[in-house]
């Protein structure tokens, strides 16, 4: 090449130093905003449960208004709830049923519901990592063949519309009666765990199977050119690119663990977590009505808690790929 | 090895054979590429050059005829990893850094991490970003991820290079750069390259061999030796360059008034 083709070649070597630079200064401002934005939703999320109280206590002091003023509110009562204490405890009787040591314990609430959100974790966990296992599976099998995918996937929709109390009982007793091979002691818990897998399987296998999928042809045609065998496409191409898709659906599995958990303590009577704790401040409700809003208020807390931790893996894994969740 | 590095014998390939949609892409073509060659595959779209790109990788199974890549079977030879292809996208994948995806092949291949790594940095170094390996494709230009793809395509030391249009989707400079720059790789590595394009300034600048082909059905209508010596920057300002370019271009139009 001549002396004007060297000219050419630092030009664009330049043109791509410049290029880089610009990246990795936009890459450094990155970061910093992430950590802003992260600090602003902190602020948004804490105003919002703020407002949320004061629009409470305001509709609670307007419907008082109107019960001492003995003005017949026709609304009040058919569509919109009582506000007496006992359909809506002041915001600070909540606040303050965290406090109190129910009688016969000897433990405050707030901490009580702490060791049975830990409990029930424990099965949701359990059930959560259970499920993906299995809805991952199932993708596995369906993006296998196409025959299976049409045959099966109706099944795996179907599976969804049992109901959860129903066979919630079932599967304890069953779990009871046959698990007994197991090299570990059988605990009804476990048997939460299942019910609330049941829920978990379901998203990870639809998501599992669509990000599976998403390679786009020249992706698969080049591996196919590099005489990749399926499981060397499964394992470098189909699964690294699934992974989008799989966050966004252990985000939607996280807290449908702790739904599924819940309910399985509820409708299957195993004592020791939030779904246990719900039911006996229910059946007490009118003695203590903050203590089910406590209770209410400490699952809600759970189901957040496993969402943002799904949230925060996502955001470590895919930002250090420089990739983007699919939502 | 045999002499021709391709060797294609009145191939055909019908898509949808037999139903109402039935396509003849490529229609009894015969064409032989010899080793250290660069033949360009060009003509309108739908011509079937693609799939002929397609039938020589054994990505796609001919209906008639047969097809050796140095003189084995071509589905044999992509077994073999006989050859490396590169795409119009370069199809990097993301979740891997730049010198990770130059060591796919070597690591579906098998080779040892010490020796991945150091093929990865010669072959950095050989499209000229050897400072790029540690980023990940998202940071660089479609150029740069283009010679990524091209530096993966070549990882496994190939003696046959397939690409199909692959400076297709870069901007006018950059491409006249990676022609330059493609060019300068398959002097140094003695490779043999089948390029698709459809631009008949690329075609003439790069290759020893045009292939014109027609559609409907995909044929081979014509080839033009271009004879026009070491390329250099003076060439593409060359009159015999425009000459060969009118040549081509004259080709093509015969092609579609057909």
């Amino acid at each position: 090449m001549g002396t004007h083709a060297a000219d050419i070649e630092s030009d664009n070597t330049d043109q791509l130093v410049v290029e880089q630079l610009a990246r990795e200064t936009a890459a450094g401002s990155d970061r910093r905003e992430t950590m802003a934005a992260a600090v602003r939703q902190v602020f948004i999320f804490s105003a919002f449960i703020g407002l949320l109280a004061v629009a409470y206590t305001v509709y609670k002091v307007f419907g008082q208004a109107i019960d001492d003023a003995q003005t017949d509110w026709w609304a009040i009562g058919s569509i919109l709830p009582r506000s007496d204490d006992l359909n809506m405890p002041p915001v600070v009787d909540i606040l303050k049923a965290f406090t109190v040591t129910p009688g016969g314990t000897d433990k405050v609430l707030g901490l009580q519901l702490f060791d049975e959100a830990l409990f029930t974790l424990r099965e949701a966990a359990v059930g959560f990592v259970a499920g993906a296992i299995i809805g991952l599976a199932i993708a596995v099998l369906l993006v296998r063949s196409k025959k299976l995918e049409n045959g099966l996937l109706p099944y795996v929709i179907a599976s969804q519309t049992v109901p959860l109390i129903a066979i919630a009982p079932i599967v304890v007793i069953w779990g009871r009666k046959n698990l007994d091979f197991l090299p570990w002691e059988w605990q009804d818990w476990m048997s939460v765990s299942i019910i609330a897998s049941f829920l978990t399987f379901f998203p990870v296998a639809v998501n599992g199977l669509r990000g599976l999928q998403s390679p786009k042809p020249e992706n698969l045609e080049l591996m196919e050119s590099y005489a990749a065998s399926w499981r060397q496409t499964l394992f470098q191409l189909r699964f690294p690119a699934s992974v989008p898709y799989l966050f966004a659906a252990f985000k939607i599995a996280a807290t449908a663990s702790i739904v599924g958990a819940i309910v399985g303590e509820i409708s299957a009577g195993v004592p020791g977590g939030l779904g246990r704790r719900i039911l006996s401040q229910a059946l007490v409700y009118t003695t203590a009505p903050a203590r089910l809003y406590a209770a209410v208020i400490g699952s809600a807390l759970l189901g957040i808690f496993v969402f943002l931790l799904i949230a925060g893996t996502e955001k470590f894994v895919l930002g250090r790929q420089g990739r983007e969740a699919v939502t | 090895m045999s002499d021709h590095a391709v060797n294609v014998q009145r191939v055909s390939k019908v898509f949808n054979l037999g139903k109402t949609n039935e396509v003849h892409a490529v229609d009894n073509v015969d064409l032989t590429i010899n080793n250290g060659e660069f033949v360009t595959l060009i003509g309108p779209s739908g011509c079937g050059k693609s799939t002929l790109l397609r039938l020589i990788a054994s990505l796609v199974e001919p209906t008639g005829g047969s097809i050796e890549v140095n003189g084995k079977p071509a589905e044999q030879a992509r077994l073999d990893r006989e050859y490396g292809m590169a795409f119009q996208k370069a199809g990097l994948f993301d979740w891997r850094s730049v010198s990770k995806n130059i060591e796919l092949p070597l690591e579906l291949m098998g080779w040892s991490k010490s020796e991945r790594a150091s093929r990865a940095q010669e072959m950095l170094e050989l499209v000229k970003l050897p400072e790029f390996g540690d980023h990940h494709p998202a940071e660089l230009s479609g150029g740069m991820q283009q010679r990524i793809a091209i530096a993966r395509s070549l990882a496994f030391n190939p003696s046959l290079l397939l690409m199909d249009e692959p400076f297709g989707a870069l901007d006018e400079m950059t491409r006249e750069h990676m022609q330059d720059e493609l060019l300068r790789i398959w002097d140094e590595t003695d490779t043999t390259v089948v390029f698709v394009t459809h631009s008949i300034a690329e075609a003439v600048y790069l290759s020893s061999r045009v292939v014109v082909m027609s559609p409907r059905p995909g044929q081979i209508s014509e080839i033009i030796e271009v004879g026009l010596g070491d390329r250099d920057t003076s060439t593409r300002e060359d009159p015999e360059f425009f000459k060969m370019v009118t040549v081509v271009r004259e080709a093509l139009r015969s092609v579609e008034s057909q």
